[in-house]
């Protein structure tokens, strides 16, 4: 394990990336569409985001969100077609990769930002063996031979704790187990150190047990590295305890930001309030969860105004007609587009001891 | 891996003892066995008699069949109506059929997965469009027709190739080869461009490009790989069955070959041959089958490490 | 699949799953097939290839439509004339009309793909369905026997089986042509079995199946209600794209002079007389039309099932 720590810790040495008063990666105003047959869906409108030096930030929304969309912008790897990015800035360690060659940012995929995604069974590509394609990633960026690249494979994956790792590193994917086959994304992702983690929903298939597992595991290398990590999902519950701040999508846009102990004990926008209505807890048994009704719009054609204004109970007419206001700060620290900020931080604050009173169905209370 | 491919060969027995006697049942049991034993005139008494003795037409089906796949096995495929023997008629064919066969063979490979690969990588654009349009409409000709039209415009108006190949050289059977290889190098083409384009799309190509590969390396050995396992295995199978397919091919350019000689056997009427023939490729194929199996076992790791 | 305890926020809004999920399978299935049917509308090919069928399903049913000459009247007399304004397609080397035949030909191509690929699809949709709803022993009994007939290739087994068993030539045209069908079904069934069976088997473990079934729904209902539908659209690509070979079998077969054989009118008889060497220097033109109209056919059919599977399946668009 040692090993392992004084061999990455040269890698890490090796960058030529310093992030300046440990800011890694800057978004800005992120436009994303994709141009369909069926007409031209705006999957992201204008996200900011910012991450820093072993900080973990939590992408929190519904599928079609646009939070993968995002990340695949950010990786520099979404499918063009139909993908395009077609406004903002990306900047990591100060420097803009949006105008950079496809080349020059392949050096940065992996070595410096890395990602990790879902479905690890289909995410590995399922006629080599594992070892292999962990020891791919230091055989292309640094050149290594076979042997020592498969040395290295087989202590990544004794650090992500794979047991009997030396046997199994000429086993195939489907011979592992699901959380195992996380452990082999995992190991492939931090290789090369990365400076950044994006990880896409890294537990959703996977038992609860498991998810717990992967998630501590994540901590521990964060912790052990100095990474950002970026955590991609729609569950809450796996958010509360890594986390340190929260980006609510919605409709391709950022519709809430805060540290996650505020948006806990207040959101301050109608979504993320219906988001937390919805978990269940252990104190309020026999009470019926709460749902968002209605569905997320269309991204070929989001309605005027708010986009979230028909499931919304607190929308008015300015809702409809004009679009939401920018991300603005409502508290210290705290951030929402929502007109009637304050209102919801009121009523959350207030609901927090009469959850129920959140029951209604924002599509019939409307008007 | 090894059993994998014993469970394969144990697999396979059951089919070919099945479909020998599907065969030698249609012949022996609901046909006259001796319908065309002796050409298009009714057979003499004698003959009769020594007939039904040679094949054991007095014992059940199932002790013929047994009898019948014995003799079968020791190389005895008996003797045609003009006093051949069709096992060794058979033995003296093959070289020119298997020639025939690797022509078609290495034609669908090259030109096929190349076309294939060309196809999906500029997914969308003239060459594309020229590769979909021109394989449909080749998977859309019999191979027959290829056949005769292109001997007509190679062979007699632009004389570019020998009109018949009785000779069986080389030379001679490049252009019944690609004739015969038509049909599969069209649907190779297809096969290729779809699992290319899905492969493309999936998930551990998306992984690739996350992990900072070139275009090269993506493409090359992660697409490229999963991609030719299905153009491979068809290639395989195709083998077999092209020696069946040939029948068409050698009637057409006179060629010498087990096809030239089933067809012999179609028009003199020669049950001999027929069924000994029939039978003969029949085996090949499923022996080529069984080879494709252990092949896709090498290739896919999925299916045979379990 | 999805977490039990954790929220999934993809599952908002979404009523308990249940009896509720009956209905969403149905509605899923219509919806599939308005989707597929829109992606079809916007296909050229497929609009294409319906004319050519129509128009050559036109020509099987009333020939009549497009030719006044008998396809069987020779007149050694106008014998291998080339193209005319009298003769369109000019005269075969008995004297008959080639248009004649041609047009006259499509009934035996039409008839032999239509029904063997109905057959196909009944024969080997009951045994895949039977295989795999009841399982067990029969299921491996046929299974094997599939195996048995899929491991003899199509053409190898029409020629054995029309060798010992030549059609009569004096049976009328329906019934030679329901042989050659009955032969191509025969060794044809295997691979809807198989894609049947594994609709089947895609299906029955769902736990709706299963509730259904508890709740005492018969196997008529279940097989109605949930198999078919997921069963019929690979059915329906797969039949149509077959359609085609079927048609090359029969034509090949007719080539290689067993099947159909004069004097019904097919096109693989009339390209099988028009290419011996001698008469494909003198008279081309036999040899080339009914080439053209063999492959056109062929063609509109492939070019059906594509459409269809594309418009199913639009992972390939």
């Amino acid at each position: 394990m040692s090993d392992t720590l004084s061999e990455t810790d040269v890698a890490r040495g090796e960058s030529s990336w310093t992030p300046t008063d440990g800011r890694l990666l800057d978004v800005e105003d992120l436009q994303v569409e994709f141009r369909t047959r069926d007409g031209v869906a705006k999957a992201i409108n204008g996200v900011s985001l910012h991450l820093d030096e072993g900080e973990t930030l939590a992408v929190l929304g519904e599928s079609g969100s646009g939070k993968s969309v995002t990340a695949q912008a950010i990786m520099g790897i979404l499918d063009t077609p139909p993908g395009f990015v077609t406004g903002g800035s990306v900047r990591y360690c100060g420097t803009e990769l949006l105008t950079m060659t496809e080349k020059q940012r392949r050096e940065i995929r992996g070595p410096e930002i890395s990602m990790i995604f879902q479905d690890a069974l289909s995410s590995l590509n399922p006629v080599f063996p594992v070892g292999w394609q962990i020891a791919e990633m230091l055989r292309v960026h640094r050149g290594a031979n076979r042997s020592d690249a498969r040395e290295a494979a087989i202590r990544l994956m004794e650090r992500v704790n794979i047991p009997g790792a030396r046997q199994r590193v000429n086993a195939f994917p489907h011979q592992f187990s699901g959380g195992m086959r996380q452990r082999i994304m995992i190991a492939m992702a931090i290789a090369l150190d990365p400076a950044v983690l994006i990880a896409d929903e890294p537990t959703t298939a996977l038992d609860v047990t498991v998810q717990a597992q992967i998630m501590a595991l994540l901590a521990e290398l964060q912790e052990e590295r100095r990474m950002g990590l970026i955590l991609i999902t729609h569950d809450l519950g796996v958010v509360a305890d890594v986390a340190d701040r929260i980006a609510v999508m919605y409709a391709g846009k950022l519709v809430e930001t805060a540290d996650v102990h505020s948006i806990y004990a207040a959101p301050a926008h109608p979504y993320t309030q219906g988001l937390l209505a919805s978990i269940p807890r252990l104190d309020q048994k026999g009470q019926e969860l709460a749902a968002i009704g209605g569905l997320p719009p269309n991204l070929t054609r989001i309605p005027p105004g708010c986009p979230f204004n028909p499931r919304c109970r607190y929308a008015q007419d300015v809702c409809r007609h004009d679009p939401p206001p920018a991300l603005r700060e409502v508290r210290p620290g705290r951030r929402a587009a929502c007109h009637f900020a304050e209102d919801v931080l009121a009523d959350s604050a207030r609901e927090f001891d009469h959850p129920h009173h959140l029951h209604g169905d924002g599509g019939e209370e409307r008007r | 891996m090894g059993s994998y491919v014993l469970r394969r060969l144990l697999q396979m027995i059951p089919v070919i003892i099945g479909a020998t006697f599907l065969i030698f049942a249609m012949v022996f049991g609901i046909g006259d066995p001796a319908a065309g034993r002796c050409g298009e005139r009714a057979c003499p008494e004698a003959f009769l008699v020594q007939f039904r003795q040679e094949y054991n037409l007095d014992e059940p089906l199932v002790v013929q069949y047994g009898l019948y796949m014995a003799k079968l096995l020791s190389g005895d495929f008996g003797e045609s109506f003009s006093g051949l023997s069709v096992a060794e008629e058979l033995l003296n064919r093959w070289p020119t059929t298997i020639r025939l066969a690797v022509i078609a063979v290495c034609f669908e490979a090259l030109v096929g997965i190349a076309a294939g690969i060309l196809a999906a990588l500029r997914k969308g654009r003239f060459l594309d469009y020229l590769v979909t349009l021109s394989s449909l409409l080749i998977i859309s000709i019999p191979v027959f027709v290829v056949g005769s039209l292109s001997q007509l415009v190679f062979g007699i108006r632009l004389g570019i190739f020998p009109v018949t190949a009785t000779e069986g050289g080389w030379f001679d059977l490049l252009l019944p080869g690609l004739v015969l290889g038509s049909f599969s190098v069209a649907y190779i083409a297809r096969l290729m461009r779809s699992t290319m384009i899905e492969n493309l799309r999936s998930d551990y190509v998306r992984t690739a490009r996350a992990k900072g590969l070139g275009p090269g390396r993506t493409v090359g050995v992660h697409t490229l790989r999963n991609s030719m396992i299905p153009a491979i295995t068809y290639i395989g199978y195709d083998l077999g069955a092209l020696m069946g397919g040939a029948v068409v091919t050698e009637r057409i350019f006179n060629i010498n070959g087990i096809g030239g000689f089933l067809f012999y056997g179609i028009n003199t009427k020669d049950g001999t041959i027929v069924v000994g023939t029939v039978t003969c490729l029949v085996l090949v194929y499923l022996l080529a089958n069984l080879l494709v199996d252990v092949l896709y076992g090498v290739l896919d790791p999925r299916i045979s490490h379990d | 699949m999805t977490d039990p305890s954790g929220v999934a926020v993809s599952e908002f809004g979404t009523p308990p799953a249940g009896e509720e999920r009956e209905g969403q399978e149905r509605q899923q299935a219509r919806s599939l097939w308005s989707d597929a049917w829109r992606e079809l509308r916007r296909n050229p090919l497929f609009w294409i290839s319906v004319v050519l069928i129509v128009v050559l399903l036109t020509m099987a049913v009333a020939p009549q439509l497009f030719t006044s000459t008998d396809p069987r009247f020779g007149d050694l007399a106008v014998a291998r004339q080339p193209p005319s304004a009298e003769h369109l397609f000019g005269t075969t080397s008995q004297g008959y009309d080639v248009y004649a035949r041609v047009i006259h030909g499509a009934r035996a191509s039409i008839l032999v793909g239509v029904l063997t690929s109905i057959g196909t699809v009944v024969v080997g949709g009951l045994i895949g369905l039977v295989s795999g709803f009841y399982g067990g022993w029969l299921d491996a009994l046929l299974s094997r026997v599939g195996e048995i007939f899929f491991a003899i290739p199509l053409l190898l087994a029409g020629i054995l089986t029309f060798y010992l068993f030549p059609p009569d030539l004096e049976d009328p045209l329906i019934l030679q042509v329901l042989t050659v069908v009955g032969v191509l079904v025969l060794f044809g069934w295997p691979s809807l079995a198989r894609l049947m069976r594994g609709a089947v088997l895609q299906v029955k473990p769902n736990d709706y199946v299963n509730a259904a079934r508890a709740l005492g729904a018969s196997a008529p209902r279940l097989i109605f209600q949930h198999i078919l539908p997921n069963a019929v659209a690979p059915m329906i690509v797969v039949a149509t794209l077959n359609l085609g070979t079927y048609i090359a079998v029969e034509a090949t077969l007719a080539f290689l002079g067993i099947g159909l054989r004069s004097p019904a009118i097919s096109w693989g008889i009339d390209i099988s007389l028009a290419s011996s060497i001698g008469l494909v220097r003198a008279a081309p033109h036999m040899l080339i039309f009914p080439s053209i109209f063999l492959t056109v056919t062929i063609l509109a059919f492939i070019m059906l099932g594509d459409a269809i599977r594309d418009a199913i399946d639009p992972k390939l668009k």
